[in-house]
């Protein structure tokens, strides 16, 4: 099923007329409203009447979480506040936090994206969705409600926590549809497991995950363990909040941006020039409809590329590969590029050992050692040193192997691995950088 | 002719020994032996109870990773000589032991030989016919 078929179907073509016509009109209503805005493109030397084709796209100045947070809270809104009828913000756990809004007409584009989004992902009327993204401040509870209102779904607005009652009531309410974190829902099917209850008595169908990386061997693990089908979904508050992108239940594989309401682009990671269809880099979004709180070319600090192959669901957006990294979650341990994700790849790849997983960093006079503990589940345990050893030694060969950097495994107790809320934290870094 | 061991995951972190000491304590739980392996990171605590189910059980409950494994007993003559007498059986039987502990029993006669064989049951069949005594389990868990 396709939410707006007109949209999501039409010709490349078109999409680009009408991405270009959306464009213009964006950055002349930017130039003109947000003086932070305007000086950055005076000093870069470009004008609204410059952006004649969609390549003219890199004639603008980028847009970071810096400048975001240098016009803390509202200095990049632009429409007075009469208009904004929503104001979300990012935790900022990694400094100020970013605050966006949403005029009333903005949060009907949202809807229809997370309309768009959860059809893509199988949801339909008459499904129950429980959504356990965080209701607040977090763009993932309310972005996601509004969609499966849209769609005529019964929403059950859960939010995070509390597991055990969350499984009673995706029991006793029936629930279809899961949306959360993936570290939550592996948090919930182990909490199933815990109560005795069998995933499939539950009526689930769907997952919904988004808001945090995750692997391959991820999805697998949450489809086996919840029987149902799990679907990426991708967004950020900067650009929107969920429903930026989608994965469709038909193919699975990679996901169909939105790009009648934003424009992406890839760029080079180090020199951010911009790079052809295909190759790999810094994800860069345009908001070509936004009122609030438009941005233009945010970088976002995911790492992927674009795939231009229609798909066989029958949209004509382009598609993402699975976020599986953010520059900001790069650990450099001496020299080689990691990601936290891999190394959930290399564990989940190993018979039994079970998706809780930390990382430790540390930094021993000039030298970074890193830690990785993983819980010995029933699976795994013997009674035999030589076993478990074994087991360590397999992790620690297969990181080897794999990410060419030599890890300390260190074997620990069940449930001594705190259990995600909502975004897991996985990695401490107690380097003094 | 075997005995069940509870085999129990531990970090080697303080008190953590203790804890599973006060579980079977307050279960009214038994130890019949008991033996700990250990590695800098962690170690395993390996238990014959008079109740294993139980104390697999209970010690689940507390959130330990637990397993279950079958031993050989067998009664060594106490005096020198006792234990030699039972590992050239053993050596001579071709038989490859994972690890081994003992105890004394309290009547002092003789003494208990926990072995943890890689083929149970080869060993228990081997043993017998070189005229060592195998103890049941229920001998070892009623002690």
């Amino acid at each position: 099923m396709i939410w707006n078929e007109k949209q999501e179907t039409m010709p490349r073509e078109e999409l680009e007329l009408v991405q270009l016509r959306r464009l213009q009109a964006q950055v002349e209503r930017v130039y003109a409203t947000v003086p932070y805005y305007r000086q950055k493109m005076d000093d870069a030397g470009v004008a609204p009447g410059d952006i004649k084709t969609l390549a003219d796209i890199r004639l603008l100045p980028f847009t970071t979480k810096e400048d975001l947070r240098k016009n803390y809270p509202f200095g990049l809104f632009t429409v007075p506040l009469e208009r904004v009828v929503r104001i979300h913000a990012s935790s900022g756990t990694t400094g100020q936090p970013t605050v966006v809004g949403y005029t009333k007409r903005d949060i009907g584009m949202w809807a229809e994206m997370m309309a768009r989004s959860l059809t893509a992902a199988g949801v339909n009327r008459g499904d129950i969705v429980h959504n356990a993204y965080g209701y607040g401040l977090f763009t993932g509870g309310l972005g996601a409600h509004y969609g499966a209102e849209e769609i005529g779904c019964a929403v059950i607005p859960i939010s995070g926590g509390n597991s055990k009652r969350q499984i009673t009531i995706m029991r006793d309410f029936g629930s279809t549809v899961l949306l959360s974190t993936p570290s939550y829902a592996l948090n919930l099917a182990d909490t199933m497991a815990e109560m005795g209850i069998d995933p499939a008595d539950l009526k689930l169908r769907v997952g919904v995950f988004g808001a945090e990386p995750w692997s391959e061997e991820m999805r697998r693990e949450l489809e086996k363990r919840l029987k149902i089908k799990a679907i990426d979904i991708y967004g950020l508050s900067e650009v929107l909040g969920p429903g930026v992108a989608i994965e469709c239940v038909e193919e699975q594989r990679g996901l169909h941006i939105m790009e009648d309401h934003f424009l992406a682009e890839i760029v080079d990671r180090d020199t951010f020039a911009p790079l052809p269809v295909g190759e790999a880099g810094e994800l860069v979004f345009t908001t070509l409809t936004k009122e609030a709180f438009p941005v233009i070319r945010y970088r976002t600090k995911d790492i992927s590329h674009l795939i231009a192959d229609v798909c066989t669901c029958g949209r004509t957006f382009y598609r993402m590969p699975k976020v599986t990294g953010r520059t900001d979650d790069m650990l450099i341990i001496r020299g080689v590029n990691v990601f936290p994700s891999q190394i959930e790849e290399v564990l989940m790849k190993i018979e039994g050992v079970e998706p809780h997983y930390q990382i430790m960093v540390e930094r021993e006079g000039s030298l970074d050692s890193i830690e990785v503990q993983v819980e010995v589940s029933e699976e795994i345990f013997s009674d035999e040193i030589k076993v478990l050893e074994g087991i360590s030694s397999k992790i620690k060969n297969d990181i080897k192997d794999l990410l060419g950097i030599s890890a300390k495994i260190k074997l620990v107790e069940p449930k001594t691995i705190q259990r995600s809320e909502g975004k897991a934290k996985r990695v401490f870094d107690n380097r003094k950088l | 002719m075997k005995v069940k061991q509870v085999a129990v995951f531990l970090e080697n972190k303080s008190g953590r020994l203790a804890e599973i000491s006060h579980c079977l304590a307050e279960a009214g739980i038994n130890i019949r032996a008991l033996s700990l392996a250990d590695t800098t990171d962690f170690g395993i605590l390996r238990i014959v109870a008079d109740d294993t189910d139980k104390a697999q059980r209970v010690l689940k409950e507390k959130g330990f990773t637990v397993g279950i494994t079958d031993l050989v007993a067998v009664a060594a003559e106490d005096r020198p000589g006792g234990l030699d007498k039972i590992l050239q059986a053993v050596t001579k039987a071709g038989l490859n032991v994972e690890y081994m502990y003992a105890f004394t029993q309290v009547s002092g006669k003789t003494g208990m030989m926990l072995f943890r064989f890689e083929q149970t049951d080869a060993a228990v069949t081997a043993l017998q016919a070189a005229g060592i005594k195998v103890l049941s389990g229920s001998e070892v868990h009623a002690l």
